[in-house]
């Protein structure tokens, strides 16, 4: 931890020495200790707002780690299931999701519901095609035990290919929660009342710089936080 | 129980195993051959496991087998017992608790239950596989060199320890060591040139005892047959 804390505290310095020596306006870029006071002065205000952010992660991330999760086994049970999603998997990857918000908002409106489809859907590629590929990835020894035992594909999958599969399974989810609160801040910036995406869209209008850096410093927090507590859940379960 | 396999195996169009006639007998059948002469190949047939070769014939042996690999083939993320049980959950049948002790006791596992595999030595690890297959009960039993990742004290121990707890079934064992094929087999086959050929098995009880210099003498011979060019 000590460890760790020096090269974040190095960076504060170099941006803290940048804005003494005034290389760049204070309202392109806020000294940090600036920021940081806003953050103290502001904290019931951004506090609220990052409540919701995390609330819309939360949910968005419970929707499309379970979604990812059964289709990867969905289509491990039934390869007529995969022929039919695995392409359109593919091809949802292959369009950026973000591109995606403005359609969502549409249908789903201002609240919470396009955000947290907005990171469902972030989160539910990486969740599923590692999953699914950790499912395919069986050794073929091992697969024997399978074919001795007569297995329905059920039981192989439960006992032998599930198995196999948590450690890229457990690679898709890190990947995932890496992306969650960047579609919820996203979902925000489309059209919100609430969230830091949109405390941050405020601020910017309103000449708060400090204000918005101050957001995207919680976000970042937020983010660290979420990979913090998946890898310490993961670890625990021994992936 | 009749465990037959006859007819031609092909690889691609090349002939892997001719003029292929097999029926096994209650007792150790130890196939022995130079590596990819097809002896793998063979014993995947007959327990209808998926080859890259293809049987032209006919293959009857019965719907429960037991198997054991060269690698253990245990499940990381279960206990000892757990493992033990693995088969039993893929037959969807149940493995009573103290039949399940009894068997961990029958291979000198005992008391060690509940640890993970990795705290098992290679030998160990390669006894609680052995104990999987008895749990499975099967009339015939396919061990695909299973003992040769073992160092020499250890695969003498499983070599007596198997013969004696796999006594009374149908058992065919895949090996490249003469000396292995010799101890345990009450018929030995030696796979050559695509066939079969049949070879003596030697005198007195199973497993021939380590320090019979008949073991050493026949296994020298047996050796330079298979080494001849």
């Amino acid at each position: 931890m000590s460890a760790r804390i020096w090269p974040v505290l190095a960076i504060f310095a170099l941006w803290q020495a940048v804005c003494a020596a005034a290389l760049v306006p204070a309202f392109v870029l806020p000294p940090p200790l600036r920021v940081f006071e806003t953050l103290w002065q502001e904290r019931g205000l951004i506090g609220q707002h990052a409540l919701t952010t995390l609330a819309e992660t939360g949910a968005g991330l419970a929707l499309g780690i379970g979604l990812g999760i059964t289709l990867a086994l969905a289509m491990s049970l039934a390869p007529r299931l995969q022929r039919l999603i695995g392409p359109v998997l593919a091809g949802a990857q292959a369009l950026p999701v973000f591109v995606l918000a403005p359609v969502l908002v549409l249908w789903l409106g201002y609240g919470l519901g396009p955000k947290v489809a907005m990171v469902a859907l972030l989160v539910v590629f990486p969740v599923a095609s590692g999953l699914h590929d950790g499912l395919c990835a069986t050794p073929a020894p091992v697969l024997d035990l399978a074919r001795i035992a007569r297995a329905s594909r059920l039981r192989t999958l439960l006992w032998l290919r599930l198995p196999h599969a948590l450690p890229q399974g457990a690679a898709g989810l890190r990947i995932a929660v890496t992306y969650a609160p960047t579609g919820a801040v996203i979902g925000e910036w489309v059209g919100a009342s609430q969230g830091l995406g949109y405390l941050m869209l405020m601020a910017n209008a309103r000449m708060r710089i400090d204000l918005m850096f101050a957001a995207l410093l919680v976000i970042l927090a937020l983010t660290l936080l979420l990979n913090r507590l998946t890898d310490r859940a993961l670890a625990r379960a021994g992936l | 129980m009749t465990v037959a396999i006859t007819g031609q195996v092909w690889l691609g169009d090349r002939p892997l195993l001719r003029q292929l006639d097999l029926q096994l007998r209650p007792g150790w059948t130890c196939l022995l051959g130079a590596s990819g002469a097809g002896k793998s190949t063979l014993l995947r047939l007959l327990a209808g496991l998926p080859v890259a070769a293809r049987l032209e014939g006919a293959r009857q042996a019965p719907d429960r087998i037991g198997w054991m690999a060269q690698a253990d083939l245990l499940q990381p993320r279960l206990s000892v017992l757990g493992n033990l049980r693995l088969m039993a959950r893929l037959r969807g049948e149940p493995l009573p608790r103290p039949r399940a002790e009894a068997l961990l006791e029958a291979v000198g596992l005992a008391g060690r239950g509940t640890d993970r595999p990795e705290a098992l030595s290679g030998g160990e690890r390669q006894r609680l596989a052995l104990a999987r297959v008895l749990a499975d009960d099967a009339a015939l039993v396919a061990l695909d060199e299973p003992f040769s990742a073992l160092d020499a004290p250890t695969r003498a121990a499983m070599q007596d320890l198997a013969a004696a707890c796999l006594a009374g079934k149908t058992v065919v064992m895949v090996t490249h060591d003469p000396t292995e094929a010799l101890r345990l087999g009450d018929r030995v086959l030696l796979l050559q040139d695509a066939l079969l050929h049949e070879l003596p098995p030697l005198p007195g009880p199973r497993p021939v005892p380590l320090a019979d210099p008949g073991l050493a003498q026949a296994a020298a011979g047996l050796l330079a047959r298979m080494r001849r060019p």
